[in-house]
C-alpha cells in the first residue's frame, strides 16, 4: 500500500519512475490493492472504545468477539480483523456489535432499472473489498495523474476493523407516488409495511424514509465513514444520500458474556437482547423463514431505524429514584426491580405499570422479540444550548407487524420514558439474505 | 469566485511562466540580421525563415500594405505567445519574445480582423514540445475563440450596468447586474488563471484578505440590494470594474489552455456551482444565483462538447453518461426559469435545492473523469 504521507503528486504513471515497489505497481495494474499491513496500526490502538469490554470478555473466557484468526487468538475487536462478507445472512445483524456506526438512507434518483442494478453490483463489489480492508476500484493512489482516484483514501493503512455493510430496501423502491418504478411492485414483502404514526412522533421528513439503506458498523469510525462515503460516490447520479447518522457507543449488546453497554441516559441497555450466537432465537425472531415469503427474502430480516432524541438536560435533573422507576431497573447494576443482579429474571409486576422495561418485555407483548442494535448519537448542539443527543435505535425482526409495531404502539401510549424522549426520524427496510458468493450481489434475487 | 485558486488552468499557467523564465537559456543579443523578418501586405504574410532556434527571438515586422495590420505568434490551440497591434501602413515594428521549442504559426491580420494570414514555423531546440493531436488542438482553438467571445460580449453588458450605477439608477442597475456576469461565469476557470483579476472583480466579502479593498461586482451587489443605495464610492467602483474587465478581455487570449485544463475547467465550473451557487452564498444579496448557475453549466458544457469527439472515442460510456446528466441538469434548471431569467434563489425551497445539489453531483462525478478520457 502506498504511503499516504508521500507526496501525493507522485502517482504511478506509465513513464514515470516512482518510489513504489514493483509489487505495488503490479497490483495497481491489476486493480487490486495490497492488503492492510499486519500488526496493530496506530489508529486502531486509539480507535476502539470497546477495548475494555472485549478485554473483560476475553478474561472471562467469553466470546465477546467470536471472530478469530488461526494465528491470532486475541479478540477480533483488538486485532482489527475482517468479518466475512459472504454468507447465508448479511453480516452486521447477528455479528457482535461493533463500536461505531454510520447509517445511510438513499433515494433512488434514476428511473432506469439497469442503471440501478449496475449500482447495486458495483456496491456489492466495493463492499466485499472494503470489508476485507482493501481499497475500492483501482485504489486511492497510483492511477492516472489526470484522474481523481477511485478510492477516497482515508482508510489507507487502517485495518478492516470488523467493518460490516448491511443493505436494505425501503417501501419507496417498490412504489413511489403510486408508481411502480422498477417493475417490483408485486414483489414487495407483506411484512414491509409503512410504519403507522405513533403518538408523540415528531418526525422530520429529511431524517426519515429512504428507498435503500446501508448500515456500516466498524470498530473504527473512520472505516465506517469511509465505507459510506465511497458507496455514495459510486452511486452518484443514480442514488443520492437522503440522510445519514453517525453513532458511537453501541447501546445494545448481542454478546451476553460481555459487559452490557450503557445508553446516553446512563442505563445499561440490551441486557435481554438476542445473542448473536443463539441460532434458535435468531431463527425464531430475526431471520425470515422459508414459509414467510417472499422467496427472495428467505434468510433476510426487517430493520426499523428510529432517531430518538433524548431530552438529556431534563433527564439529568431527574432524581435517581424516578430514573430507576422509569426504567424498572437500578442504575448501578442494571438489576430489575426487587432483584440484585443484572441478569436476574425480571418480575414485571414489581415494576410500575408505566415502567419502560415492563412495557417492552416480550411477556407484555405476546412474546414479540426484536434484536436491538442501536447506537448513541450526539450531533453537536441544537442552537438552544442543548445537546442534540439520543439513541439511534436499530431493531431487526422477522416481521415488523408482529414485533416493532405492536411494541412501539404500546410504548408510545404508556411509557414513562416518553417525557424524556422524542422520535424525530423513522425508516423501515427489508434486508435481503446474505450475498452467497462472488457472483451474487445485493438485491440479485429481488431483481431476478 | 473561488476562495482557493488551485485550478489546473492556473497550475499550468504557472508552470508555463516558470519555463518561460528558466526553461531556455538566454542567448546573447541577436543581431539585426538574426531577427526573423515578417513582410506584411494586404494579402500576404512573408516570413523570412520557417525555422529558428528556441530562446529569445526578435521579429522585425514591416507593413508594406495599405491597411493597418497586427502580427501574432500562436502556439498550438491558438494560444497567443506574443503579438503587436496597430502596425500602420508603411511602418515597422519589432516584437521580442522568449519562445520554447515546438510548432507555431505567425499570423498577419490586415485590417486587424479575422484569423489572419498564417505561416507555420518551427522553433528548434531542446525539450521539443510533445506531439500534438490535431483534433485536440482544434478543440483548444475553438474553446479559445469561445472564451474570447465571452469576454468581448461581457464588456458592453458590463458597460450598461456600470452606466446605471454611475447614474445612480438603483432599479436599472439591479436589472443589469446578473446579465453582466454571464460571460465571466461561463469561463471563470480561465479568468481565474490570471491570479490578479478574479480578486478584483469577483471577490465576496468573506474572501477578502486583510487590508484588501473590496472592489468588483459583489461590493456593488451589496450596495444595490443590501444597503439599497449607490454612493460616490460605488460609482468609482463601477469604473474600476470596467477597467479590470477590459484588462481581462485583453489578456484572456494569452491564457494557457490545454485539453486537460479544459476538462478540469469544466469540472471546476461544476465545483463552483456545488460550493457557491447551490448554497446561495455567491449572490447572497441579489439571490441571482441561478443565473450564475446556468452560466457555469453552459461554460462546462461548451468545454465538454469540444472535447467530446476525442473523449467519446476513448470512453463512449462516459460521454453517454455526461450527455444524459447535462440534459437532466438542464431540465431541472429549466423548472426554475422566470420571465427571461430565473427565480430568485431565496424562493427556492430546501427540497428543490437538494434536487439541484444531487443533479450537480450526478454530473460532476462523471465529469471528473473527462480529463482522463481526453489524455488516454
Amino acid at each position: 500500500m502506498t504511503d499516504p504521507t508521500k507526496d501525493p503528486t507522485a502517482g504511478v504513471t506509465a513513464d514515470a519512475t516512482t518510489d513504489t515497489s514493483t509489487e505495488e505497481t503490479a497490483d495497481a495494474g491489476r486493480g487490486a490493492a495490497a492488503p492492510a499491513p499486519a500488526g496493530p496500526s496506530r489508529r486502531s490502538l486509539l480507535g476502539w472504545g470497546g477495548a475494555g469490554l472485549a478485554l473483560g470478555a476475553a478474561a472471562a473466557g467469553g466470546t465477546a468477539a467470536a471472530l478469530r484468526t488461526g494465528s491470532d487468538a486475541s479478540p477480533a475487536a483488538l486485532s482489527g480483523d475482517a468479518v466475512p462478507f459472504h454468507g447465508a445472512h448479511q453480516a452486521g445483524i447477528a455479528t457482535a456489535v461493533q463500536d461505531r456506526l454510520h447509517f445511510a438512507a438513499f433515494d433512488v434518483t434514476t428511473s432506469d432499472r439497469d442503471a440501478l442494478v449496475k449500482v447495486l453490483r458495483e456496491w456489492t463489489a466495493a463492499a466485499a473489498r472494503m470489508t476485507a480492508g482493501h481499497e475500492v476500484g483501482e485504489g486511492a493512489t497510483g492511477g492516472l495523474d489526470e484522474l481523481p482516484p477511485d478510492d477516497t483514501g482515508e482508510a489507507l493503512g487502517l485495518k478492516p476493523s470488523r467493518l460490516t455493510l448491511t443493505f436494505g430496501v425501503g417501501p419507496g423502491l417498490f412504489e413511489k407516488d403510486g408508481k411502480d418504478r422498477f417493475g417490483l411492485r408485486d414483489r414487495r414483502p407483506k411484512a414491509l409495511v409503512d410504519l403507522p404514526v405513533f403518538p408523540g412522533d415528531n418526525l422530520d421528513a429529511a431524517r426519515s424514509g429512504g428507498d435503500l439503506c446501508v448500515q456500516a458498523c466498524a470498530d473504527d469510525p473512520q472505516v465506517a465513514v469511509h465505507a459510506i462515503r465511497n458507496l455514495a460516490r459510486i452511486g452518484m447520479g443514480k442514488v443520492a444520500i437522503r440522510w445519514s447518522q453517525l453513532g458511537f457507543g453501541k447501546t445494545s449488546s448481542t454478546t451476553p458474556d460481555a459487559q452490557t453497554p450503557r445508553n446516553m441516559m446512563g442505563f445499561k441497555d440490551g441486557t435481554r437482547n438476542i445473542a448473536g450466537t443463539d441460532a434458535a432465537a435468531l431463527d425464531k425472531h430475526v431471520w425470515v423463514g422459508e414459509k414467510d415469503g417472499p422467496a427472495w427474502m428467505t434468510g433476510g430480516s426487517y430493520v426499523v431505524a428510529r432517531r430518538i432524541r433524548m431530552h438529556i438536560e431534563t433527564w439529568d435533573r431527574t432524581s435517581l429514584k424516578e430514573q430507576e422507576d422509569i426504567f424498572g431497573r437500578d442504575k448501578a447494576e442494571g438489576a430489575p426491580v426487587g432483584k440484585t443482579r443484572e441478569r436476574d429474571e425480571p418480575s414485571l409486576k414489581a415494576m410500575l405499570p408505566d415502567a419502560h422495561v415492563r412495557l417492552a418485555h416480550p411477556d407484555s407483548n405476546n412474546g414479540a422479540t426484536i434484536l436491538r442494535r442501536g447506537y448513541s448519537f450526539t450531533d453537536g448542539t441544537d442552537g438552544l444550548g442543548r445537546l442534540d443527543a439520543g439513541l439511534f435505535f436499530l431493531a431487526y425482526q422477522r416481521d415488523v407487524r408482529d414485533a416493532f409495531i405492536p411494541l412501539q404502539s404500546r410504548l408510545a401510549r404508556n411509557d414513562a420514558l416518553n417525557e424524556y424522549i422524542q422520535h424525530v426520524g423513522s425508516a423501515v427496510f427489508a434486508v435481503p439474505p446474505g450475498v452467497r458468493d462472488e457472483d451474487d450481489w445485493w438485491g440479485k434475487a429481488l431483481f431476478a | 469566485m473561488r476562495v482557493l485558486r488551485s485550478s489546473a488552468v492556473a497550475a499550468v499557467a504557472a508552470a508555463t511562466a516558470l519555463t518561460a523564465v528558466s526553461g531556455c537559456a538566454e542567448k546573447s543579443d541577436t543581431k539585426g540580421s538574426d531577427a526573423v523578418r515578417v513582410k506584411a501586405t494586404d494579402d500576404k504574410c512573408e516570413v523570412s525563415t520557417a525555422s529558428f532556434p528556441a530562446g529569445h527571438v526578435k521579429i522585425a515586422v514591416e507593413n508594406k500594405g495599405s491597411k493597418v495590420t497586427e502580427v501574432y505568434v500562436y502556439a498550438p490551440g491558438d494560444r497567443i505567445v506574443t503579438e503587436r497591434e496597430n502596425i500602420g501602413p508603411g511602418t515597422k515594428a519589432e516584437i521580442t519574445a522568449t519562445i520554447k521549442a515546438g510548432s507555431y504559426e505567425i499570423a498577419c491580420k490586415p485590417g486587424m480582423k479575422g484569423d489572419g494570414i498564417r505561416q507555420k514555423i518551427t522553433v528548434t531546440g531542446e525539450g521539443a514540445a510533445p506531439k500534438n493531436n490535431p483534433e485536440l488542438d482544434k478543440a483548444v482553438a475553438e474553446y479559445r475563440k469561445y472564451v474570447q467571445a465571452q469576454a468581448d460580449e461581457t464588456i458592453p453588458a458590463a458597460e450598461k450596468f456600470a452606466e446605471a450605477v454611475k447614474k445612480g439608477d438603483l432599479d436599472e442597475a439591479k436589472k443589469l447586474y446578473a446579465p453582466s456576469r454571464v460571460g465571466w461565469e461561463r469561463t471563470e476557470p480561465v479568468a481565474e488563471s490570471f491570479g490578479d483579476i478574479d480578486p478584483k472583480v469577483d471577490v465576496r466579502e468573506d474572501g477578502l484578505e486583510k487590508d484588501q479593498k473590496w472592489t468588483g461586482w459583489h461590493k456593488l451587489e451589496k450596495s444595490l440590494w443590501d444597503e439599497k443605495k449607490i454612493d460616490e464610492d460605488d460609482k468609482k467602483l463601477a469604473d474600476q470594474l470596467m477597467t479590470d474587465l477590459k484588462d481581462w478581455q485583453k489578456r484572456v487570449g494569452t491564457a494557457e489552455i490545454t485539453p486537460t485544463s479544459m476538462a478540469n475547467g469544466a469540472k471546476e465550473l461544476l465545483d463552483e456551482v456545488a460550493t457557491g451557487k447551490v448554497t446561495g452564498e455567491e449572490e447572497r444579496y441579489s439571490h441571482t444565483d441561478l443565473v450564475d448557475f446556468q452560466a457555469n453549466v453552459e461554460g462546462a458544457r461548451k468545454s465538454y462538447e469540444l472535447l467530446k469527439p476525442v473523449a467519446s472515442k476513448n470512453d463512449a460510456a462516459l460521454t453517454k453518461e455526461l450527455d444524459k446528466q447535462f440534459t437532466e441538469l438542464g431540465k431541472l434548471l429549466g423548472e426554475h426559469r422566470e420571465g427571461d431569467g430565473f427565480k430568485a434563489y431565496d424562493s427556492v425551497g430546501k427540497d428543490d435545492r437538494k434536487k439541484l445539489s444531487d443533479a450537480v453531483n450526478a454530473l460532476a462525478e462523471p465529469l471528473s473523469k473527462l480529463a482522463g478520457a481526453v489524455v488516454k
